[in-house]
């Protein structure tokens, strides 16, 4: 059986939205590890959006955005992207590696937004295999800077073969000190038949 | 006063003279447009899978190259285009992830301009312009006055087909 994420009921959404703060404390930890500050970060918001409406939220459908892709491997099939808007991108590279981006983007830069990306979807989707008890890894990252309709249309082509809307998870990290700011969202985009295995893995009735 | 009119992810339109027709930030979609240079009637179409026909969800008929063609033909035709005079142009269907182990779902722009091709070929609608594949996004502008492309992207220049 398979559902389309407009169908999901509040207790899903309530499931999804615990594995998205779970996930993302996690991945907050992560990062504060990695820039050796304080991390924080605020309640997730959990969105059902229509596909048009998606754009929206990363500042329209021809705003430059980074995207960040992992294929998922292991008893869930399916994807995850991290998308963040380019001046949360410049600010965590900003952070990590202080000076290499002060004159817009380089291939560094773009290594260490993998890298980051990395560590915060794998501690994130390490969450989600502890807490459903699957086996669930990520792949290498594959990044693109590029519109934010074009990079988008990824993850709602795969939600396009069972629905009309998208599921995304907006996170907001803050770093304490000098008090940066960075939004960054996941889209969790698992296949088709793994959503059911999902939820009934973190023991919801379906 | 010539108006652009926006075509969203999954969503087709038809405009007259001199309106003018857009999508914004194509990525593995497809934007096909049709042209009848009679009456100057112009359509436009955002699809986002090949066919309809393995979908059990397929109620919105614009997602699909098969559906969403048919109903911008449909459309046209009630306008007063002629069928018999349209020509096409296509653009999208990039693929903005890169992976070496692709599997079929990571090569959907490629599947959905093929589909795209061979309905237009069936339907014999000759593709005029062909802007497809790819790493990047691409945002079009259709005119109705002359049937003239515009593809905007970022970093791979603009151009008019």
């Amino acid at each position: 059986m398979t559902r389309a994420v407009e169908n999901f009921d509040t207790v899903i959404l309530d499931v999804l939205k615990e594995i998205g703060n779970i996930g993302a404390g996690n991945a907050a930890t992560a990062l504060a590890k990695m820039i050796s500050k304080k991390v924080d970060m605020k309640v997730p918001r959990v969105n059902v959006l229509d596909f048009s409406e998606v754009p929206e939220i990363l500042g329209g459908p021809e705003e430059e955005v980074v995207g960040i892709f992992f294929k998922l491997e292991g008893q869930i099939e399916g994807s995850i992207m991290f998308l963040l808007k380019v001046e949360s991108a410049l600010q965590l590279i900003e952070l990590l590696m202080p000076g290499i981006a002060s004159e817009g983007f380089n291939e560094f830069c773009f290594s260490a937004l993998q890298e980051i990306g990395n560590i915060l979807a794998g501690s994130y989707i390490s969450s989600l295999s502890s807490l459903s008890s699957l086996d669930i890894k990520i792949s290498v990252p594959s990044l693109a800077l590029d519109m934010a309709g074009a990079i988008l249309s990824v993850p709602a082509i795969h939600f396009g073969l069972i629905g009309d809307k998208i599921l995304i998870i907006e996170n907001e990290f803050v770093e304490l000190v000098e008090k940066d700011s960075v939004n960054g969202y996941f889209i969790l985009i698992p296949e088709v038949d793994s959503y059911d295995t999902l939820l009934k893995s973190l023991g919801v009735q379906i | 006063m010539s108006t652009m009119i926006k075509v969203g992810m999954a969503d087709l339109k038809v405009a007259k003279t001199p309106d003018a027709l857009t999508t914004l930030g194509l990525g593995s979609c497809i934007g096909i447009c049709l042209y009848d240079p009679g009456t100057h009637i112009i359509g436009m179409a955002h699809i986002m899978l090949p066919s309809s026909k393995t979908i059990k969800n397929n109620s919105n008929i614009a997602k699909f190259a098969d559906t969403a063609i048919v109903k911008l033909l449909d459309d046209m035709t009630k306008e007063g285009a002629n069928q018999r005079r349209l020509v096409g142009k296509i653009a999208g269907g990039a693929q903005m992830f890169k992976f070496t182990s692709g599997n079929d779902m990571m090569r959907i722009g490629e599947r959905n301009a093929d589909a795209v091709r061979s309905i237009l070929s069936d339907l014999n609608i000759p593709i005029l312009a062909d802007d497809t594949g790819g790493t990047f996004g691409r945002t079009i502008e259709f005119y109705s006055e002359t049937g003239t492309l515009k593809i905007k992207t970022i970093g791979h220049g603009v151009k008019e087909v």
